[in-house]
């Protein structure tokens, strides 16, 4: 590991004020461990910034705080009240909502079909078209998402309209809390703006907390409050993120690298 | 609404088209009925649909318009597969396919006909188990495809063999007679020349709006169209599927007890490919994909259409069975090919 110095914990955001909190948490894949020992806090209205390198454990932390996956072992505490996530609809029914990676767009359905997927309005048998057209509209408006129509396929969108779609889609739901997996990747400049403008939009209305997953790390700063560093499946960093810079941040991936490096050849 | 959302439309002129005049005379006229046919895949179908009836017509007048051709055509070439198409479509579309709904079909008369004749179950309860048999199937077809993971076309090629032994195992090789028992409640599903085509239209414009307008066929659609973005919004993927080769499996004992009535008979030979594959090519003609997250209800009922009228006109015209199936093949083909086409030309009319 690499020769880091967390900064104390208690001294960054006052106890009792973390909406989440992460103890002991690890996961294995039979043989493969993705997590070992995860210590995390998320305070009320934070934005937190989770980097690292590929293959690191962001993406496996994300899935288990979401629901999506379980821990081989470790407590999760939410308001202080240690709880077991079964499934994603569980987590959601907490207030714990996600935007993957890969976004989970069903491109064969319009925009406002994905915006409700699987939490559509229904008048039972049929699913109430009119209204949640209506209401996708008016969402995406009041986040300032542009998109041509929300009947348009979302096929048809560009990669920053998706993204936007995906995020907007997670907040429908007032979630406490919301998981951003990678939200920049494969993106413009330009389209990386739109996100980290609505972002910092959630922010501001200070109704949400946020983890960030990232490895652009200059981009991703100027919307967090808070950076932690994931390292071989733990936190190796945890800084404020006015006392860290993207600098020491690449230092850090590059000197582990350099380590593994000296590792090999020792064992060669 | 909202400004944004109006004049964003505007700039990549998504919907807003169609206005008279845009394009301006004929061929304006043309680029649009094209744009038209290429956005409603049913549509195209529906077309070669119309002009092949009307071929027929025009080729045979009153040899085919007769009463008896007419039932024949709707009933019995067209019916059935489209009722099958049904289940198909939403397998197809949820990324799944059912090879072995041929042999319920054969099947559940049998078993009707068990349990009435052998076991003094009364008509209607055989009827209800010889119904349940089919959605008995789809489970089982479910459950290794979902639960044990093997691909459906390996899972459906097994149940299939499996019926096809039940079948000619139990009944000897031989056929029966429909049961007196049963026969006064085939009025409500059969007895009426044109009751299949009656059942088939029914449950056409039901299964329309279940794919477009329930969460069932929009969780269908999603599990096709992004298997882990569905299962990371919390579908619960198995039970669609399950569910779909339930369904699949019901509508297969439904066309099974059809056919019996039609044919007054119970035969071991009722089971067999045939059924799936016209159904998978009535659902292909009418635009459903293989690959999942796409396909149409409509279009894979005029697909059956499509297919019904080939198999009725062209023995009239003196065309038999043999050279019929070049032309299927052919026409699944070009379907195929039609709808990559188009979907090109779509998307490119779109951005």
């Amino acid at each position: 590991m690499t020769a880091t110095t967390p900064g104390s914990q208690a001294e960054l955001v006052p106890p009792g004020a973390d909406i989440l909190r992460c103890e002991h948490i690890a996961k294995n894949y039979g043989a493969v461990t993705a997590l070992t020992d995860v210590n995390l806090r998320l305070a009320r209205g934070e934005v937190l910034g989770l980097i690292g390198d590929n293959g690191a454990g962001k993406s496996t932390l994300l899935k288990i705080l979401c629901g999506f996956q379980q821990p081989t072992s470790g407590r999760i505490f939410l308001e202080g009240r240690e709880i077991v996530l079964k499934s994603v609809d569980h987590a959601r029914s907490l207030g714990i909502d996600a935007v993957y990676q890969d976004l989970a767009l069903v491109n064969q359905l319009t925009v406002f079909q994905n915006m409700f997927l699987n939490r559509e309005k229904i008048r039972w048998p049929l699913v109430r078209n009119q209204a949640m057209r209506k209401e996708a509209r008016e969402h995406l408006d009041e986040m300032g998402v542009q998109i041509p129509s929300v009947n348009a396929p979302v096929a048809m969108l560009s990669g920053g309209q998706r993204q936007a779609i995906a995020v907007a889609r997670s907040v429908f739901s007032n979630p406490k809390i919301l998981l951003l997996d990678e939200p920049l990747a494969a993106m413009g400049v330009k389209e990386g703006a739109l996100i980290l403008d609505l972002i910092a939009r959630l922010k501001r209305e200070g109704n949400v907390s946020i983890i960030i997953i990232a490895h652009n790390y200059a981009q991703v700063l100027e919307v967090c409050d808070r950076v932690n560093m994931i390292q071989g499946g733990r936190i190796t960093l945890d800084k404020r993120t006015e006392e860290t810079s993207a600098e020491e941040l690449t230092e850090l991936v590059v000197a582990e690298y350099r380590e593994a490096l000296r590792e090999r050849q020792r064992s060669a | 609404m909202s400004e944004t959302v109006h004049r964003t439309i505007g700039e990549t002129g998504v919907p807003q088209r169609g206005q008279p005049g845009a394009g301006g005379g004929l061929g304006g006229a043309l680029t649009r009925a094209l744009r038209v046919l290429g956005r409603q895949r049913e549509a195209t179908v529906f077309v070669i649909a119309v002009a092949l009836f009307l071929y027929f017509l025009i080729a045979k007048g009153s040899d085919f318009t007769s009463k008896s051709n007419q039932v024949t055509l709707w009933s019995d070439d067209v019916a059935p597969y489209a009722i099958i198409a049904l289940g198909e479509v939403f397998l197809l579309i949820c990324g799944e396919i059912d090879l072995s709904v041929g042999f319920v079909v054969g099947f559940a008369p049998f078993l009707m006909h068990y349990l009435t004749d052998f076991y003094g179950f009364p008509g209607l309860l055989a009827i209800l188990f010889a119904l349940l048999l089919g959605v008995a199937v789809g489970w089982v077809n479910g459950f290794f495809t979902v639960t044990v993971g093997v691909p459906s076309f390996i899972t459906t090629l097994g149940t299939g063999f499996i019926l096809l032994g039940l079948i000619n195992t139990t009944s000897h090789d031989q056929p029966a007679a429909v049961p007196a028992d049963v026969l006064g409640i085939g009025k409500w599903i059969s007895n009426y020349a044109w009751a299949p085509i009656v059942w088939a239209v029914a449950l056409t414009a039901v299964f329309h709006v279940v794919l477009t307008r329930t969460r069932w066929g929009l969780h269908t659609v999603s599990v096709g169209g992004n298997l882990l973005g569905a299962r990371e919004a919390g579908i619960n993927v198995g039970r669609i599927k399950y569910g779909n080769f339930m369904i699949t499996g019901l509508l297969g004992a439904l066309v099974g007890l059809q056919q019996m009535y039609y044919t007054d008979n119970i035969a071991p030979t009722a089971g067999s490919y045939q059924w799936m594959f016209y159904a998978v090519t009535a659902a292909v003609i009418g635009g459903t994909a293989m690959l999942g997250g796409v396909g149409t209800i409509l279009g894979a009922f005029f697909g059956a259409v499509v297919l019904g009228i080939l198999l009725d006109g062209f023995p009239l015209i003196g065309v038999n069975a043999d050279p019929l199936n070049i032309i299927f093949g052919a026409a699944i083909l070009v379907a195929m090919v039609a709808n990559v086409q188009l979907t090109r030309l779509r998307e490119r009319g779109q951005r």
